[in-house]
């Protein structure tokens, strides 16, 4: 409680750090606008439009019901590779023979091509939500998985001993000894792992399913609507912005404030 | 009468001896330091006598109420600032948090920390403000036997002669005990009831030497001469192989 009242008290002085990511914005919506002028309306809408497109679909019904699909399948992949990842990579973690075992399996996920999975996904699940969330999960499994399996590995044996020689009692020794450095590692990997999850659901959308926003997105191809098209991809990356800046972030920073 | 007791005790890491028939006693408020060179098996007796190492062969028995560890290199939680770093120890205890931060605020304070710092991360402290807080954590829980494994070793002169006094205080004010080990021949002969004399592979006692003195008597003078009369000393010059040294 006392923590997040802190991130409150935090949080208008990160806002106001914001300013030089707002100028970075503008400044390359600008340069947008400039291949919008040497292109031409149908290669490149102008910012203009495309924002005025947005304004458009954000106001019908039709357009957050994909919305609400899309942010399902990705919560759901997400949130299942959330808990089994951080499960299994710190129980992974606590055993040597687990971890070396585990490292080329994650290799293997993390070097197979998510394009790769949504066609093996096509053929065992069809064409619908599972695929889906099965390369949701394929895809952001390992990366949280490895986080939470390096967060175990580092755990400083020193700080251990000193524990020990303080009898600190399980909980103690779990909530300030333990918990600490392995959130420093599974949380980035949390975020690393949303970032993908919502890439991923995009892809996975546009080739194997008839609704969401990866669907919206293959039918603006077809139809060449650009400013449609432009308009669905800022709705992207506007959201991970949001919830990477404005949410993660400032928790972050507070947890991590102890480090240089 | 509280006391620890180290009979007979050996200990390997695999094949290699590194502790051989090791025996001392420490009784209630005295001092007794471990004098060896490095990799000579200090810190694993000292491991063993504190109870983080288990005893294989041998015995040490310790029927002190309390005990504390005071580690080289400081060992503070880098995720805690100075307070919540020094209350560790009473909280493990299962001492009440208010009653702790303030005893913890008060240590800190006695040993030379100032409240501005008391927010400040691990990160934030220089090595002397780091070791004056492990310091600080070890005796804000008022053991009756300190543990100490070279937490001296990389301060200034006068931040050493600082946290001495606080221990002698303690020793005095408490009757603590403290076991520490130590490569520096005159801070043993500074602050020890006595000194053993630890030879390496296997490490084993080949000496033991004691100071009658009492301890605020001892100046600098009387540090002085001893340390020129234990350095004339055959088993010490062959432990530490100061005449394979002779400077030319």
């Amino acid at each position: 409680m006392k923590f997040f009242l802190k991130i409150l008290k935090d949080f208008p002085a990160y806002l106001w750090s914001g300013w030089g990511a707002i100028a970075s914005i503008l400044l390359f919506i600008a340069l947008w606008d400039v291949g919008n002028q040497v292109y031409g309306n149908l290669v490149l809408p102008s910012p203009l439009e495309t924002f005025k497109t947005l304004y458009a679909m954000l106001h019908s019904q039709e357009v957050w019901e994909q919305i609400d699909i899309t942010l399902y399948r990705a919560s759901v992949g997400f949130g299942l590779s959330l808990l089994f990842g951080s499960i299994l990579g710190l129980i992974a973690g606590f055993f040597a023979t687990a971890s070396m075992m585990s490292r080329p399996v994650v290799t293997i996920l993390v070097g197979m091509p998510p394009i790769a999975w949504i066609v093996l996904a096509m053929i065992w699940f069809g064409m619908g939500d599972e695929t889906v969330i099965f390369t949701v999960i394929v895809a952001s499994f390992p990366i949280i998985f490895v986080g939470a399996l390096q967060g175990t590995r580092t755990l400083d044996g020193d700080l251990k001993e000193m524990a020990d020689s303080f009898h600190f009692p399980w909980h103690m020794k779990f909530m300030d000894v333990y918990f600490p450095h392995i959130f420093s590692y599974i949380f980035p990997a949390w975020v690393s792992g949303l970032g993908m999850a919502w890439k991923i659901v995009i892809m996975a959308e546009l080739l194997a399913t008839s609704d969401g926003m990866g669907a919206e997105l293959a039918i603006a191809r077809s139809q060449l609507d650009t400013p449609t098209a432009l308009a669905l991809v800022t709705i992207m990356i506007g959201s991970l912005m949001f919830i990477e800046y404005i949410i993660l972030e400032p928790i972050k920073r507070e947890v991590e404030s102890w480090r240089s | 009468m509280e006391k620890l007791e180290v009979k007979n005790l050996t200990h390997h890491f695999g094949f290699t001896e590194i502790l051989h028939d090791i025996n001392f006693t420490l009784k209630r408020g005295e001092v007794v330091s471990i004098v060896g060179p490095s990799g000579g098996g200090k810190t694993t007796l000292l491991h063993l006598c504190s109870g983080l190492l288990d005893v294989e062969e041998g015995s040490v028995s310790n029927n002190f109420t309390s005990s504390a560890f005071a580690f080289q290199e400081g060992r503070l939680l880098p995720w805690k600032n100075v307070i919540d770093n020094i209350v560790v120890g009473l909280l493990a205890r299962g001492d009440k948090k208010s009653i702790a931060i303030q005893q913890a605020k008060d240590i800190a304070l006695k040993f030379g920390l100032e409240e501005d710092d008391f927010e400040k991360f691990p990160k934030d402290l220089s090595g002397g403000m780091k070791q004056r807080v492990n310091f600080a954590r070890a005796l804000v829980t008022k053991p009756s036997l300190l543990f100490l494994d070279e937490p001296f070793s990389a301060l200034d002169i006068g931040l050493k002669r600082e946290l001495y006094a606080h221990l002698m205080e303690s020793c005095k004010e408490d009757d603590m005990s403290i076991l520490f080990i130590t490569h520096d021949l005159m801070e043993g002969i500074r602050l020890s009831d006595e000194i053993l004399l630890l030879e390496a592979d296997p490490g084993h006692i080949v000496k033991t030497f004691k100071y009658e003195m009492p301890k605020e008597k001892r100046d600098d003078t009387f540090v002085y001469e001893e340390s020129a009369k234990i350095l004339q000393d055959k088993e010490i010059i062959e432990t530490f192989e100061l005449n394979s040294l002779e400077l030319k």
